[in-house]
């Protein structure tokens, strides 16, 4: 509080002080709450900022910050990665542009991070990539503006994101007939890009089963109704990292000899499953939230048993369960870590073999999980903030 | 299929394929041939590789000795013991881990949940800060940053221990404590102390129903409180003023010899796991008490009730009844989470089970016993926590 604007705002200072008294000094022991939260919170941030910037040494991770986000994928054949990410950037402008509420926060992050990895000095990043991720924080920005222009229909937007997903997959991947893109082995993606693949692939390729296991549930055919819901119920029985084992240890065992499938695909079909069980139930909270006239008025007009399944109670159902879902896309995404249980090279476990393989990074194990943890930390609260967005938005809780 | 359905109009008989009991009787027999013919296949695919490589599916094994060391072992436990021995030994680590990890989840996240519906401004930021930290970073990584930045990094070695107020050293091998035994003459003690706690509850709940039908002043705290120092002062006297003994731990060499350890593992795995579970506790419990309706709080206030009866006697109660069914979710959560304790070499459950299907090579039935276990311990948590939850709500009307 200056002089100045004292003089020129009267009812400025009262009003602060009137809010502080309220809200820090209402009571004795309110303030004296106040007074220890105050030195708890100094001494906390000072510690932390002096750790972040003079005693922590961030070399494990500045030395090595193409392996965090792209693992062993060969340099030569970065080009690839780059139109991926360069059709997400772009898609996700475009998502903006149309949505702008629910999308903000992230799209803001995302362009955050990659002006953050353009910028940051000293790390292992070659000029180009530099250079590359910074024209991509700008065509966030320019499909942003292009969707405020010309919005596209929604439902063009959302096929758009399907296919550049399956495309994006085909163009990491390659394939052996193709001369310009020949095939990159599983084993050598890694970090932050396996960590999306697992989480955005394990979440979009759930879902369909998730909705069938939902239904599934709620069918008045008994067999199948006990089959969905033993399948449910055992795999939110156990934890995931079983799960995982399961897919990547005990299932091959069940195949024959000549099926044998990369480790990080086993990784990933445990993922769907596990994802699968959890969509089914927040798939079965939309669908008991519908009241039976809806089936009733969908008998009235003659519809049959799939139409109405499909035309008058699913549409209603999926649109209530959004919010449930990115919630469950977010916990997903976090539970990506444990993947690193079965050697797949996400971000963790890029984390643990740079601490691993480089005996002079001995004493320095804080920093990289640090590191680890505010990557998870900034993506899963942006991604949060517009989940709550999108509560607001449906009018979900107000009906 | 030979007789007509009976709201059939026309006399001609509903075709096979628009009949809708064959339609559904096909569909599920189909259902069941696909799950069962998946299974079957499985299975066989299972045995021939097995028969191969001589891993049976018969839990034989279990009687033989396991051969490998656990690091943690509430029960007596060594190599030599079966594999049967070394997984119940797994069995109640993880239960250890859960029971302690339930009771101090359930404490902090209530206390943080309250403070973030603190009137104190600050308060509340600090609980959200907290809140959103946790919930936003896989627990596994909270668990490496607590395991190898923090308790195995930062802590001194064990020559150089910090000392804690009394004979209890806190290092990077864990912290080491005293720990009481009973001497000979102690059982007296020992036994007049779990009389005073199920007398004080007896006391305390009887006193206080005859004070609500009576209302006659029964001082039923103070009664309480009086059986829970009288009972263990006379049991003391009784064991001759000496029932406990004292292990203390000593440092000799390069480490300690006596006293109770607390591993590092095990510290790290309840740390991660109780601030992390809390965060959502947290939520779970300011949740419930919104749900409340304000109305309650007023009427409470205007009747005279203190700060702490509204709280204890009206808002609470009521909270409850919303609070319950996700504070369960967050035990099945807190269980299937301890399987984390895996990487960072806690000896629970799942760490014990990996290393018998190593030791054993028995994947598949040592696999089957991992997902029983777990499965028996979230079925049985759920089933009583809903019993309660039942009792709960039938409170309400």
């Amino acid at each position: 509080m200056d002089l100045s604007t004292h003089d020129q705002l009267p009812p400025a200072p009262p009003a602060f002080l009137a809010w502080v008294r309220q809200n820090l000094f209402r009571t004795w022991y309110d303030s004296l709450l106040t007074i220890v939260s105050c030195v708890v919170v100094y001494l906390a941030l000072s510690g932390a900022i002096r750790w972040v910037f003079t005693t922590a040494d961030w070399s494990p991770i500045t030395q090595n910050m193409t392996l965090f986000l792209v693992g062993q994928y060969p340099r030569d054949e970065l080009w690839r990665l780059g139109i991926a990410v360069g059709l997400v950037s772009f898609f996700l402008g475009l998502s903006w542009g149309l949505w702008s509420g629910v999308m903000r926060s992230f799209a803001l992050t995302l362009i955050g991070f990659y002006l953050f990895l353009a910028l940051l000095p000293g790390t292992s990043l070659a000029a180009g990539i530099r250079l590359f991720l910074g024209l991509n924080a700008g065509l966030v920005v320019l499909s942003y503006w292009l969707a405020r222009r010309w919005p596209p229909p929604s439902n063009y937007l959302l096929a758009g994101w399907i296919v550049s997903a399956i495309v994006g997959f085909f163009l990491l991947r390659g394939h052996a007939a193709l001369p310009a893109l020949e095939r990159v082995e599983i084993n050598l993606w890694g970090g932050l890009i396996v960590t999306a693949i697992l989480a955005i692939g394990g979440i979009l390729i759930s879902f369909p089963f998730g909705v069938l296991l939902a239904l599934g549930r709620r069918s008045t055919l008994p067999v199948v109704s006990a089959f969905s819901t033993a399948f449910i119920e055992l795999i939110r029985g156990v934890p995931l990292i079983s799960i995982l084992f399961l897919f990547s240890l005990i299932v091959p065992l069940f195949l024959p000899a000549n099926m044998r499938f990369d480790r990080m695909l086993r990784a990933l079909v445990g993922m769907i499953v596990f994802s699968a069980a959890y969509t089914a139930e927040n798939v079965r909270g939309g669908l008991q939230a519908i009241p039976s006239g809806q089936y009733e008025a969908a008998y009235a007009i003659g519809l049959r048993n799939l139409q109405i399944t499909l035309l008058i109670v699913l549409p209603q159902a999926l649109r209530k369960v959004i919010p449930a879902i990115v919630g469950q896309f977010i916990s997903l995404f976090k539970d990506t870590t444990l993947a690193s249980g079965v050697a797949v090279l996400e971000i963790l476990s890029i984390g643990r073999s740079v601490l691993q393989g480089n005996p002079e990074y001995i004493g320095l194990q804080a920093e990289v999980f640090v590191f680890v943890a505010a990557i998870f930390w900034i993506f899963s609260y942006s991604m949060s903030v517009s989940s709550r967005r999108i509560e607001t938005q449906l009018g979900v809780g107000q009906s | 299929m030979d007789q007509p359905s009976n709201y059939a109009v026309s006399q001609r008989p509903v075709p096979l394929w628009r009949d809708e009991r064959v339609l559904r009787g096909a569909a599920q027999i189909v259902s069941a041939l696909a799950v069962l013919g998946l299974l079957a296949w499985g299975l066989t695919n299972v045995l021939r590789a097995a028969d191969q490589r001589g891993l049976g599916l018969s839990f034989g094994f279990l009687e033989q000795s396991a051969g490998f060391p656990i690091s943690e072992t509430p029960i007596a436990y060594d190599p030599s013991m079966s594999f049967a021995r070394a997984f119940w030994v797994g069995i109640l680590n993880t239960l250890k881990v859960i029971i302690v990890g339930v009771l101090l989840a359930t404490g902090l996240g209530t206390a943080v949940g309250l403070a973030r519906l603190s009137t104190n401004w600050l308060l509340s930021r600090i609980a959200l800060v907290y809140i959103e930290a946790h919930r936003n970073i896989p627990l596994l990584v909270l668990l490496f940053i607590w395991y190898r930045g923090v308790l195995t990094n930062r802590l001194p070695d064990v020559t150089n221990s910090l000392r804690w107020p009394g004979p209890t050293y806190l290092s990077q091998r864990g912290i080491y404590m005293p720990w009481p035994s009973l001497t000979e003459t102690g059982m007296p003690f020992a036994i007049s102390i779990v009389l005073a706690i199920v007398l004080a509850i007896v006391a305390f709940r009887w006193l206080r129903r005859v004070r609500e039908r009576t209302g006659r002043p029964t001082y039923f705290g103070g009664v309480a409180a009086a059986i829970l120092i009288l009972l263990p002062a006379l049991g003391w006297l009784l064991s001759g003023g000496q029932p406990l003994l004292w292990d203390i731990p000593i440092l000799s060499g390069f480490n300690f010899e006596g006293g109770a350890r607390v591993t590092p593992e095990f510290t790290a795995l309840l740390i991660g796991l109780v601030m992390y579970t809390a965060a959502f506790i947290a939520e779970v419990v300011r949740a419930g008490i919104q749900a409340v309706d304000r109305g309650q709080l007023e009427a409470a206030r205007a009747i005279g009730l203190d700060a702490a009866q509204v709280l204890g006697l009206v808002i609470l109660p009521q909270a409850m009844r919303v609070i319950i069914p996700p504070l369960i979710s967050q035990y099945l959560n807190l269980t299937k989470n301890s399987s984390l304790a895996f990487f960072i070499g806690y000896p629970d459950l799942f760490s014990v089970g990996r290393i018998m299907i190593n030791q054993a090579g028995r994947a598949v039935p040592v696999f089957a016993m991992i997902m029983a276990a777990y499965l028996v311990m979230t079925l049985v948590t759920s089933f009583v926590l809903n019993v309660y939850n039942r009792r709960i709500q039938l409170i309400e009307r």
